[in-house]
């Protein structure tokens, strides 16, 4: 009932902002005229949207939209971070309070396709794992059975494990708390064999725990949690814009581009570099922007090789392996439709 | 006792024969022995206090116990076993499978940011100066032997808003007579000299000129702040940067400041004779009271947007002020006021307005002090709702700050909260202390 009335609410919504926006300008006029771009954040998730002790944000999340504000406005501090709950991030998108949500928001189809929302490239694939005591001596999720699993009362997650369990004929027993903090407490107290959360939580709980290189996560992901940015539906310029800023990180990686060297790369002759850079072709253009779009991106946040590590890779204390974020060309699912 | 009284009522019935005089009728009265050593100092607080009954012996036993099992712990994790300094996680994880106490280190690194929320780095002296402003306002208003107190009344609610407006968010809080044209102002500076110079020629300095001269001056006053103000050139901040321990003051000044003129409207409405004016009172108030604050908060978070044409946003902070002003105004509003005194005041031939100021409000502040004070301690701590509305307040930059992988350690979760309640009991337990004192002033009268 309560879902059925959110969902008639934000329809409804819906259709006065569609009727509303089609009357007005675009979201990056909107945006260029206001002279920042707001980012629906997360209120606090390690590695991807932070604030440090100066009270400035960092992160996966974060990077995105200051490579966005880069492109638009050639600075990288031109953002204005909303910090979202998971309750008023949709309503705060339609409402047009953000003009972008980067908050580790996973894709699902109900979200695609009944909210009126258009989901971006997937920036960080995230599944769900489990975290066990080395002196367990377990190498994969599926030795678990008839082992007691600590996770958080009510959340997908719990589901998830009750999914796994089921279809692989395994035993286990669920121990649930209230939040996150209780439960990373009774596993490091041995109230339970195994922890699980998203894994891009497992590595930071981890460094909680007392002895945590007394622990292990498992390589198993038993579930999708495809992460990335969204966007209102209508405006079709934008989510290009949200789009390729993303693609125009993951080309500078596969290309070779980076921060430091993006300047030396400006006189490159490989034609991709090129046409990344901006020194050759009118891609920016074609998306309402300059056509250095590309080298502003790189220039100002780094490809998306730089912004993984330094956020949550081994540059960072989360120290989460590339895994399936890697380049397809390295055996990952990142793959950036070619600039041409 | 009984040697004293025997002789005395001996004396007492022996007087009326008068001749007899006895050698053990006292004429002075007797020195009166100190009480027993086991009713005064150390040993006679005690047992008045600890140890006056069987039931208080017991509890005074177990109360004894739960200190001595608790207060070590509290003093070991707080201060023996902490870790006062270091640069990040390393210096408070298990080391040699010990963990060590409260992870002050973290505190001390996030300080700032505990203070100040996103508050750009170059501007935090306006922060400080915010607090130094508050501070003598609140001193100047709660001490008793201040000079000059109602100048200091006109500083704390009409300067001292006005001011911290203009400082926190950098714009202008005169910057509303900018909408006027020139020759408006220009005819106003005309206008008040006029006046001033006819004042002087008439001598009448009470009557409408006087008024009018007033009125001109604070024009005046004003339209020379707004100038002065505009040649500080401070940079806006806008309210998504706020945050902090600075939040958590603004918001609960401004509705400590705000809901008691409101309260005292709304109960006085209440007990208006005006049809109109109650029941628009009574809606009010019972409306706000049957809704809780954070119901108040998700509404204006999660419908309001909902609402509102498209590119308009109220700010954030705004909507948690309307929300928490509301709901607790009223609460302070709601204090009934005693009848007993209408009668008296009317018999004695006073307005309605006359019996309010000097008859009814004095008392029913006074029988009201409690609640009002709780009203506030309680409007402190919901500061922290504002998480809700993605307002970092103190408790939510605390909150945040813990996640970061820098600090991640066993007990740097722990220490957060410590140091959020430590912070929060300084706060209220000094409102809670001023009331008391205050209440025990104003209660000399009916101790007679």
């Amino acid at each position: 009932m309560k879902k059925l009335l959110m969902s008639v609410a934000v329809g409804a919504a819906v259709v006065l902002a569609a009727g509303a926006a089609s009357a007005q300008t675009t979201t990056l006029n909107q945006v260029k005229a206001r002279g920042t771009l707001q980012c629906g954040s997360n209120t606090g998730l390690a590695g991807f949207g932070l604030p440090d002790a100066q009270g400035v944000w960092a992160g996966l999340d974060v990077d995105l939209c200051r490579a966005m504000s880069a492109a638009i406005f050639n600075d990288p501090t031109k953002v204005k971070f909303v910090p979202l709950s998971s309750k008023d991030r949709f309503t705060a998108l339609q409402s047009g309070e953000v003009d972008v949500l980067v908050r580790n928001t996973t894709w699902t189809m109900s979200r695609d396709t009944s909210l009126g929302l258009e989901f971006g490239p997937v920036n960080y694939y995230d599944g769900q794992g489990f975290m066990v005591r080395k002196k367990l001596k377990i190498a994969s999720a599926m030795e678990l059975s008839g082992a007691s699993v600590c996770t958080q009362q009510g959340t997908t997650t719990e589901l998830n494990l009750a999914d796994f369990f089921r279809a692989n004929k395994l035993k286990y027993e669920v121990v649930t708390f209230a939040t996150s903090d209780e439960t990373i407490k009774a596993y490091d107290a041995g109230r339970c064999d195994a922890f699980t959360t998203d894994a891009s939580g497992l590595y930071s709980e981890r460094l909680r725990l007392t002895a945590p290189d007394d622990h292990i996560v498992l390589p198993e992901i038993i579930s999708k949690e495809p992460l990335g940015p969204a966007t209102r539906h209508g405006d079709n310029q934008w989510f290009d814009i949200v789009k390729w800023t993303h693609y125009a990180m993951l080309t500078a990686e596969e290309l070779g581009v980076t921060k430091a060297n993006v300047d030396e790369m400006m006189k490159s002759t490989n034609p991709d570099v090129k046409r990344l850079l901006g020194t050759e072709g009118k891609f920016g253009e074609a998306i309402g922007l300059p056509n250095d779009w590309g080298y502003r991106i790189i220039k100002h946040v780094g490809n998306y090789g730089e912004s993984f590590e330094r956020n949550v890779g081994m540059g960072s204390r989360l120290k989460v392996a590339r895994g399936v974020n890697a380049l397809w060309t390295k055996g990952g699912l990142q793959y950036a439709p070619p600039i041409r | 006792m009984d040697e004293n009284l025997a002789p005395g009522a001996l004396a007492g019935q022996m007087a009326p024969t008068g001749a007899l005089q006895h050698a053990y009728v006292q004429n002075e009265p007797a020195v009166s022995l100190p009480p027993p050593a086991s009713m005064v100092g150390v040993i006679g607080w005690l047992r008045a206090n600890l140890l006056s009954s069987p039931g208080n012996i017991a509890l005074t036993i177990i109360a004894a116990l739960i200190a001595f099992w608790l207060i070590p712990g509290f003093i070991k994790f707080l201060i023996t076993d902490a870790v006062w300094s270091g640069a990040d996680r390393e210096a408070c994880i298990t080391k040699n499978g010990i963990t060590p106490g409260a992870c002050w280190a973290f505190v001390r690194d996030r300080y700032s940011f505990f203070i100040y929320g996103f508050y750009p780095f170059d501007q935090r002296w306006r922060v400080d100066l915010f607090f130094v402003l508050g501070a003598l306002g609140v001193t100047w208003m709660l001490w008793l032997g201040a000079p000059r107190r109602d100048i200091g009344l006109f500083y704390f609610i009409i300067a001292l808003p006005l001011v911290s407006y203009g400082l926190l968010s950098g714009n202008n809080p005169f910057g509303f007579v900018s909408f006027a044209p020139q020759w408006l102002k220009a005819t106003a500076c005309l206008l008040v000299f006029l006046f001033a110079y006819l004042m002087n020629q008439s001598d009448d300095s009470k009557g409408a000129l006087g008024f009018m001269t007033l009125f001109g001056f604070i024009i005046s006053g004003v339209l020379l702040a707004e100038n002065a103000w505009s040649l500080l050139k401070l940079s806006p901040v806008e309210t998504s940067k706020w945050g902090g321990l600075m939040v958590t003051l603004v918001v609960a000044g401004v509705g400590i400041v705000a809901s008691l003129p409101l309260g005292i409207l709304l109960a006085l409405g209440r007990r208006s004779k005006l049809p109109v004016v109650k029941f628009f009172s009574v809606m009010f108030i019972e409306f706000v009271r049957g809704v809780p604050l954070i119901t108040v908060l998700f509404m204006a978070n999660t419908m309001l947007p909902l609402f509102m044409p498209d590119g308009w946003h109220v700010d954030k902070l705004l909507r948690a002020l309307v929300g928490i002003y509301m709901a607790e105004v009223v609460r302070a509003g709601l204090q009934a006021l005693p009848k007993g005194q209408y009668e008296g005041a009317m018999a004695v031939g006073l307005g309605y307005w006359q019996m309010m100021r000097l008859i009814i409000l004095p008392q029913a502040l006074k029988v009201t002090i409690p609640n009002i004070v709780n009203t506030y301690i309680g409007l402190f701590k919901d500061t922290s709702l504002l998480l809700i509305v993605g307002i970092f307040d103190f408790l939510k930059a605390i909150e945040t700050a813990r996640i970061d992988p820098q600090w991640a350690a066993p007990t740097t979760s722990p220490t957060g909260y410590a140091f959020a309640a430590i912070v929060y009991f300084i706060f209220c337990y000094g409102m809670a202390s001023y009331a008391r004192a205050t209440e025990r002033r104003l209660s000399v009268a009916d101790k007679r």
